[in-house]
């Protein structure tokens, strides 16, 4: 069985290249696209890593990766934040939240999927 | 070199300004040239009726031979002295500058506080872009479309073993994301385009209304008049690019038809040559409500009148620009406006004179009042709306008694330092060191 990423996006098509792009190297893929149920999912799931869009309805990327940061059992899960805010402050404030990598939109396959791998082998 | 002590060089450059032989100025006021060759050139202190006596001949007051150029001028070569770093020796030498060459130093000046005024816009116009609701979501818009359009393209170049039904989902999610993507251009284009003063619809539908009322001043009389209908002004209007603009315009006009059925513009421009803009008066003449009258008032094109209207809760719920007098297009006004200091009793009428911080400290003539609107409910509060009218005046009759009310547009946008109504801090910088 592979590993399992949750990713949390309110894009279809976005979800769907990302969904296509994870299947092909192997990963079980959830999405989810509502900001504020996103990390009752998370805790429901416990996926190996969480892609997280920036900007979602109901509740922004960086208010739900402070709340899982706040939790013991998610202060070390791999978290990409995904934003179309490239502004120098909103990537400050998500280091400060505890994001593992951050980048910004419009991104290449290439470099989410090796921002992907790096971010499970520092886990293991 | 003390202020006080370059008196001398002062009545230098004054004598020579005015044509005056040194002999001949010290022959009038009775010294002899020597005398007076030396106090020009500071080496004797001067004051009491001789400094009187110059400064008659000189036809100027003694405080401009005794105090020198106006603090303001000096206080701007100092700050232009600083923002260039010079050193302090060259600084503390401002007040000199300025006695010697009067012509340069205001120039100098002048240039100085054009400069700090354009850093102002630029930082508004900065601010503006970098917090406008409106351009963040067409950005994120247009980015995240992009980012779609490349992460599918990508695939479907580089798997060639995609399946035929993957390969015809991404065909299909490029060509809506491409659609999608041109119109969120163009969404920001037209943004963009009104940013720099060209004719493009975009903005809040209260902007888009303050923009048509403004473009369409003719237009609106002709409305009045029944000459033209409302419906296909608002239809035909460019500026009014959504359904919300449109519905907002609409009942706007609905309410100045109203207004005007009561108070006709060429009733009210008889009334105003006899009256002038004394809104109780004219409320009384034509039996209204004095914000009845702010709003035909605003409605008369050769005033140049702003109008502001608010409801409790501080939202502007209706906006016509004037030269001059900032209104800002998002989050709260200046808590210092009259139009807020009504909201506390309706019917009650206030007149003041404001200030702006503009770059030529605009004035204006303001009347502000607050009325109950809505049905009436048993045992609830009314709402309550508050107007302001705003005379560009700088010298209407009886405005030199009252007293001056320095205000602004927005704190965050706001220069003044010190302020009692500031809520957080201004991004210029004066407005910093006051918070």
């Amino acid at each position: 069985m592979g590993k399992h990423v949750l990713l949390v996006e309110d894009e279809i098509n976005i979800i769907e290249a990302m969904q296509f792009l994870l299947s092909r190297e192997g990963w079980d893929v959830d999405t989810h696209s509502d900001g504020a149920t996103a990390v009752d999912k998370v805790r429901a799931m416990k996926p190996d890593l969480v892609v997280l869009d920036y900007m979602l309805p109901g509740k922004n990327g960086i208010d739900i990766l402070s709340e899982l940061r706040a939790d013991p059992e998610f202060a070390r899960l791999p978290i990409l934040m995904l934003t179309a805010r490239g502004q120098g402050r909103d990537r400050e404030q998500a280091e400060k939240a505890g994001v593992s990598r951050f980048m910004t939109k419009p991104f290449s396959n290439t470099e989410v999927m090796t921002a992907v791998r790096d971010l499970v082998q520092l886990a293991q | 070199m003390a202020r006080d002590a370059l008196t001398g060089t002062r009545i230098r450059e004054r004598r020579a300004m005015g044509g005056l032989k040194q002999f001949d100025l010290a022959r009038q006021i009775g010294i002899s040239a020597s005398y007076l060759n030396l106090i020009e050139h500071n080496r004797r202190r001067i004051g009491g009726k001789l400094l009187l006596d110059i400064a008659a001949v000189l036809d100027v007051e003694p405080t401009v031979l005794s105090e020198g150029a106006e603090a303001a001028l000096i206080a701007s070569l100092q700050e232009a002295a600083q923002r260039a770093r010079l050193a302090e020796e060259e600084s503390v030498r401002a007040e000199e500058f300025a006695g010697r060459f009067p012509g340069w130093a205001e120039a100098l000046a002048a240039a100085h506080r054009k400069i700090a005024d354009l850093q102002r816009t630029v930082e508004t116009l900065s601010d503006r872009l970098a917090h406008d609701p409106e351009l963040a979501a067409s950005v994120h818009e247009v980015l995240s479309t992009a980012a779609s359009i490349r992460s599918t393209a990508s695939i479907l170049a580089e798997d060639k073993t995609i399946t035929p039904e993957w390969r015809d989902r991404f065909h299909a999610n490029i060509d809506a994301d491409s659609r999608r993507l041109a119109d969120s251009s163009k969404a920001l284009v037209g943004f963009l385009d009104a940013e720099t003063g060209e004719a493009a619809p975009s903005g809040s539908p209260q902007e888009e209304v303050a923009t048509f009322l403004g473009a369409h001043a003719q237009a609106l009389e002709a409305v009045e008049q029944g000459a033209e209908g409302v419906e296909r002004l608002v239809a035909d209007a460019p500026e009014l690019a959504s359904e919300q603009s449109r519905h907002l315009a609409r009942t706007i006009l609905d309410r100045m038809m109203q207004d005007s059925a009561q108070v006709g513009l060429a009733d009210l421009r008889g009334a105003l040559s006899s009256l002038g803009p004394d809104v109780v008066a004219l409320a009384a003449h034509f039996e209204v409500s004095v914000p009845h009258i702010m709003r035909r008032l605003a409605a008369v094109p050769e005033l140049e009148a702003g109008l502001v209207v608010a409801d409790r809760a501080g939202s502007l719920l209706f906006r016509k620009d004037t030269e001059g007098f900032a209104i800002p297009r998002h989050g709260a006004a200046c808590p210092l406006w009259p139009l807020f200091q009504v909201m506390g009793q309706p019917g009650q009428v206030i007149r003041a004179q404001v200030q702006m911080p503009t770059r030529d400290t605009a004035i204006f003539d303001c009347y502000a009042a607050a009325e109950p609107v809505g049905p009436v409910v048993l045992n609830a509060p009314p709402l309550l709306e508050a107007t302001m009218l705003i005379l560009p005046a700088p010298e209407r009759p009886g405005m030199s008694d009252m007293p001056m009310e320095e205000v602004g547009p927005a704190c965050h946008i706001c220069p003044r330092a010190g302020c009692r109504g500031r809520r957080e801090p201004s991004i210029l910088s004066e407005g910093f060191s006051g918070f």
